[in-house]
């Protein structure tokens, strides 16, 4: 290395401290960690917005609130954790742990990288923003139209749908600078002889989510501008009275919305199993296969959107269609779940939380795949559309699948992040709490939506009383265990015992040869991979 | 160890919901089918569900001995296949992929597409058309063709605001009981056109497994049989506003005598609401009966006392509309004056000349004018409306 | 230059490349909207109802009947009355006929409208041919004035077969807003 770059990176280590160290970063793990504690922050934002609204339908009849509220309390709950839990938390990963795991120094582009980050805190303000200026007389609240923004109910809205807007905006710039970044950093930063086919599988991962993000979230950020047209200067994309339809909103936002799941979980089925892996000392099972079917299930991610409104009515060749594209989803996700559990075979295996974490996400998320195999029937659909079962399906994908397996990979990389080790008696405790309350909270939305109770609805007819009663109970239960995890994770990062290089027995990667936790700059020289 | 006790812990909340199922009314399936449409849905439905519980108890078996038997505490040495490499283990990593394959375009794609047929056959042997309009919080009936051609009328939730807000005991029905019933003969392939004059709404019995949504401007159709007399019960599903989880559907199912009877009263009652919109009312007799309809019909979004809920929803209190004049010099309707707002709607206000008969209309505005505040002291009769139309 | 200022130069240009992909997606978000009207007409996706046609059609299979049925929706907002005369009327595929809808504006003032029509089944819209219709343009309405409305159509004689009734319906705007 020349003399230049040295001193390049002398310059870099008298960084500056306190809050302008954070603001000015550029180092992805200073970014990383940024990412993962505003995810954190947000997942108990949102948990909280969604803890008023189980404790409002504990029982039949209004008590907390106005529907008025409640309406904006579901909606952006869903903004929230999507967007801003848990998408950051698989960008704080891929900004941790990509450059460690291909032997890169940092990320490909760090400017970059530093303004994707700081777009998000704007973007959560704007968003929430609505709730406290309703409080001063100031418009109606924020967005009340659900996550989706449907037309034309979203037209019809008050400014809490221009402030929900502006936000997407931001979050998606932030999204798509992330995307970019990791796509240079994989394609560009690996370590000589690294070739695509040795990479980790969390690289092929979030490879294929950031693919899915450049090509989707500018026709989401493509819809809600024209929605905001519409909305202030008399264009006509979304109304009938000027030649335009309400569906075409539908259509643009699943055409995003629906590669978003799958933006959501790719990472996590990146990382998942190395984490299975670990935990079984023994190679991962089938890698070209999982690499095969990832890519098979981005690009079928991008076909299949219609799928969420087979209810307003579609001529059968194009229901047919989408019907059967929908299960072909099926079949590649079939091969994943055979390499994990595959990979756990005839391993020798041990149960630290991490696994615990990894084995419940296998089966929880099981039942959110196959739920939604049932799903794309568009008979049965007709029934199961916009009722509760729905709402119990996906968060069987969106919380098991999603944020246990972000919780999974926490516990398997904060080891190497802080350098110590945290509680495994809390992090068994927070485990069995958490994977017992969220059945107990949605299997009986399973039961509910059968029997007839449409979502998004404030007050409901006394034969649904049951079932939800116990669904707030435990939805309690698994909203106040996640305080175990918030609690584990600081005294973590503040001490405890120390952790060494390899953090776990089985634990095979590049990640694993730095200390714990790694230098400010790692892989300044990058290590040659046989 | 880990999964075994997931089950019991599963096993006992089943357990525990059994056991509240004897004195509470739980339903752990779709409704019974009342036409041919939502038996087929069910049984397609309950198809599936087997199909994915054999699946999931077959892998989580699987997980379950690898997770007994493969334990490094019970000494288990690793494994180091990484296949597919060999042969089998090629086979192997296909067979899911098979299987799937064979259950989602056989077993559960073909029984699929003949549901899909099935659901949208609208085109064949309908034996009436109704038009449901969808409009926020209320459905809006009409009989299209056949011995009821011209009957319309408005399902609005009957549900007293006190039980809702928990000061009475809640009803039976509670949220589920309208004014007017949608009435349809036994065994009558019915169409159903669905529409909307503001938002998306979504006509849903669950009975009838049909579910369609209402799109403001744009006609969408589905059809229902009902073959077992009775009275339905059914919900708005598409997020409509702070009124969605208010404007359910009831449908009662009656034989054919029956429904003759229904139509020749529904025909009187049509006629002797005409009949009552030629008589001339005093003030009183209009802010009486206006003062029904306002509750009913207005003070969810302009509030009991008329203070509105801005800046959606205006305020009726010294509102320049309201107190403004209703007809110009010439006696022609002055367009945004108080009747025209009120007859035909603007942005969010609905055009209640579709909703409402004269006497309603003219009630509600002699109300609107002479009560929640405001005195202007004139009053509309009904006949001026009925000139309207 | 040294290895570490080319990658990074490197990474820029990948970069910018991606961008690229960026824009595509954003234009191909907006030109959804043409591709999708497009849709919409040849395959009846959404009942919308653009087939226009200003040849008469010369041949009328008079072997099946179509039972076309009207109706309407004034939205709120606009002061108007409006409905069709009859509520249906039976045709053969081919038949040119004349149907007249009822309009008047019970304002004060003059009030333009724009009707929205829209058909169900939607897999029958392509085939519903306007020859002369009202909702070409936006329609005008004096004070107090009354007008009748007339449409000139024809069921194309490639209808399937299985389709015996189709219903057409006029939403009628308030045009004011309505710019196209």
């Amino acid at each position: 290395m020349s003399s230049t770059t040295a001193a390049h990176h002398d310059e870099h280590h008298d960084h500056p401290t306190g809050i302008m160290r954070w603001l000015t970063t550029t180092n992805h793990k200073d970014i990383g960690t940024m990412y993962l504690t505003f995810s954190l922050i947000m997942f108990l934002v949102g948990g909280a917005m969604i803890l008023a609204v189980r404790a409002e339908l504990f029982q039949p009849g209004l008590q907390l609130m106005k529907p008025e509220f409640y309406n904006q309390l579901i909606g952006v709950h869903a903004l929230v954790m999507i967007f801003a839990a848990l998408m950051p938390a698989a960008t704080g990963f891929a900004n941790w742990m990509l450059p460690l795991q291909i032997g890169a120094p940092d990320m490909a582009l760090p400017r970059l990288n530093n303004w994707g980050f700081w777009l998000l805190p704007p973007a959560a303000i704007l968003l929430t923003l609505p709730f406290t200026l309703a409080l001063f007389g100031i418009g109606d609240g924020a967005i009340a139209t659900g996550w989706t923004f449907y037309t034309p109910l979203s037209i019809q809205g008050g400014i809490g749908v221009d402030f929900a807007i502006f936000s997407v905006h931001l979050l998606g710039v932030s999204s798509v600078l992330g995307s970019i970044n990791v796509i240079v950093t994989i394609l560009n930063m690996r370590a000589p002889g690294m070739t695509l086919m040795k990479m980790p599988m969390f690289a092929w991962g979030w490879l294929v989510t950031a693919f899915l993000l450049i090509a989707t979230i500018p026709v989401l950020a493509g819809a809600v501008t024209m929605l905001l047209t519409d909305r202030h200067f008399g264009t006509h994309f979304f109304d009938a009275a000027g030649g335009g339809d309400p569906i075409l909103f539908q259509h643009l936002f699943w055409f995003f919305g629906h590669p978003e799941v799958y933006i959501v979980l790719l990472p996590v089925w990146g990382f998942m199993p190395q984490i299975l892996q670990t935990f079984s000392r023994k190679p991962m099972y089938g890698y070209k296969a999982q690499v095969v079917s990832l890519w098979a299930i981005g690009a079928l991610a991008l076909v299949v959107w219609a799928h969420h409104f087979f209810t307003v009515g579609m001529p059968v060749p194009a229901l047919l269609y989408f019907m059967y594209s929908t299960m072909a989803i099926s079949l590649p996700l079939a091969v994943l779940f055979f390499c994990w559990i595959a990979t756990i075979w005839k391993g020798s295996l041990s149960f630290e939380t991490p696994m615990l974490f990894a084995t419940g996400w296998i089966v929880l998320f099981g039942i959110g795949g196959l739920t939604g195999l049932v799903l794309a029937d568009v008979a049965a659909d007709a029934q199961y559309h916009h009722s509760y079962f729905v709402v119990a399906h996906f968060h069987y994908t969106l919380f098991a699948g999603g944020m246990m397996g972000v919780m999974s990979g926490v516990y398997y990389w904060l080891p190497k992040m802080t350098g110590h080790m945290f509680s495994e008696r809390l992090g068994k405790l927070h485990f069995w709490l958490t994977a017992i309350s969220f059945n107990l909270t949605f299997i009986p939305q399973f039961f509910l939506g059968l029997a007839g109770m449409p979502r998004r609805i404030p007050d409901y007819a006394l034969q649904f009383a049951e079932f939800n009663a116990i669904s707030t109970v435990a939805a309690f239960v698994l909203g106040f265990s996640q305080l175990i995890f918030v609690y584990n994770i600081v005294s973590c990062a503040r001490g405890g015992k120390k952790a060494t290089d390899r953090v776990w027995e089985g634990a095979e990667g590049l990640e694993w040869t730095l200390p714990s936790p790694p230098p400010y700059h790692s892989f300044t020289e990058q290590p040659i991979v046989k | 160890m880990v999964m075994q006790f997931l089950k019991k812990a599963g096993l006992g909340v089943i357990l525990a919901m059994t056991s509240l199922a004897v004195h509470a009314e739980y339903t752990w399936n779709f409704p019974m089918p009342a036409t041919p449409m939502a038996a087929d849905t069910l049984h397609v439905h309950n198809k599936f569900m087997v199909i994915v519980m054999i699946i999931f108890l077959v892998v989580l078996s699987i997980m379950i001995y690898s997770i007994v038997n493969h334990r490094k505490s019970k000494g288990h040495e690793a494994a180091s296949f990484s296949g597919p490499s060999t042969k089998s283990q090629v086979v192997w990593t296909l067979v899911p992929f098979a299987i799937l394959l064979y259950i989602d375009f056989i077993l559960m794609g073909i029984p699929a597409y003949h549901s899909v047929v099935m659901m949208e056959d609208t085109k064949t042997n309908a034996d009436m058309v109704i038009k449901i309009t969808g409009s926020q919080w209320r459905w809006q009936y009409e009989y299209m063709d056949g011995e009821a051609q011209g009957v319309k009328f408005v399902s609005n939730l009957t549900t007293p605001q006190d039980q809702i807000d928990n000061k009475a005991e809640k009803g039976k029905d509670y949220l589920l009981e309208v004014d007017n019933h949608l009435v349809l003969p036994v065994g009558k392939k019915v169409r159903v056109l669905l529409t909307s004059t503001d938002v998306i709404h979504n006509w849903w019995v669950p009975a009838f497994g049909s579910a369609r949504d209402a799109i403001p401007g744009f006609l969408r159709e589905t059809w229902v049989r009902v073959d077992v007399p009775g009275t339905y019960r059914g919900q708005c599903k598409e997020l409509c506003g702070k009124g969605h989880g208010f404007m359910p559907v009831v449908v009662d199912a009656v034989s054919a005598e029956d429904y003759t009877k229904w139509v020749a009263d529904q025909k009187t009652k049509l006629a002797a609401a005409s009949a009552g919109a030629d008589k001339t009312w005093t003030k009183e007799e209009l802010v009486e009966h206006g003062k029904e309809v306002y509750v009913k019909n207005c003070a969810v979004c302009h509030q009991a006392e008329g203070q509105g809920l801005p800046p959606t929803f205006p305020a009726l209190h010294g509102s320049k509309i309201a107190t403004g004049p209703i007809f110009d010099a010439e006696g022609k309707l002055v367009k945004d004056g108080h009747l025209d707002r009120v007859f035909n709607g603007k942005g969010v206000m609905p055009a209640w000349k579709a909703v409402l008969n004269d006497t309603d209309i003219a009630s509600v505005i002699t109300f609107e004018r002479n009560g929640l505040g405001n005195a202007v002291g004139d009053m509309l009769q009904p006949a001026q409306v009925k000139a309207l139309r | 230059m040294n290895s570490n200022e080319k990658r990074q130069q490197d990474n820029k240009k990948l970069g910018f490349k991606l961008l690229w992909i960026v824009g595509a997606a954003l234009l191909f978000g907006f030109a959804l909207v043409p591709l999708y009207n497009v849709l919409c007409t040849v395959t009846g996706l959404n009942g919308k109802t653009n087939a226009t046609a200003d040849v008469t059609s010369n041949k009328v299979d008079v072997s099946r009947w179509v039972t076309v049925e009207f109706t309407s929706n004034v939205m709120p907002g606009l002061g108007w009355n409006f409905y069709p005369e009859q509520p249906s009327v039976k045709v053969h595929p081919g038949q040119i006929e004349t149907v007249n809808f009822v309009a008047k504006n019970n304002t004060n003032e003059t009030v333009a409208g724009q009707a929205v029509p829209s058909v169900s089944p939607g897999l029958a819209s392509p085939y519903f041919k306007k020859i002369e219709c009202f909702c070409f343009k936006r329609q005008e309405l004096k004070a107090g004035e009354t007008k009748l409305m007339p449409l000139r159509f024809y069921v194309s004689t490639d209808l399937p077969n299985d389709v015996k009734a189709v219903t057409l319906s006029y939403a009628f705007y308030n045009a004011v807003k309505a710019a196209n």
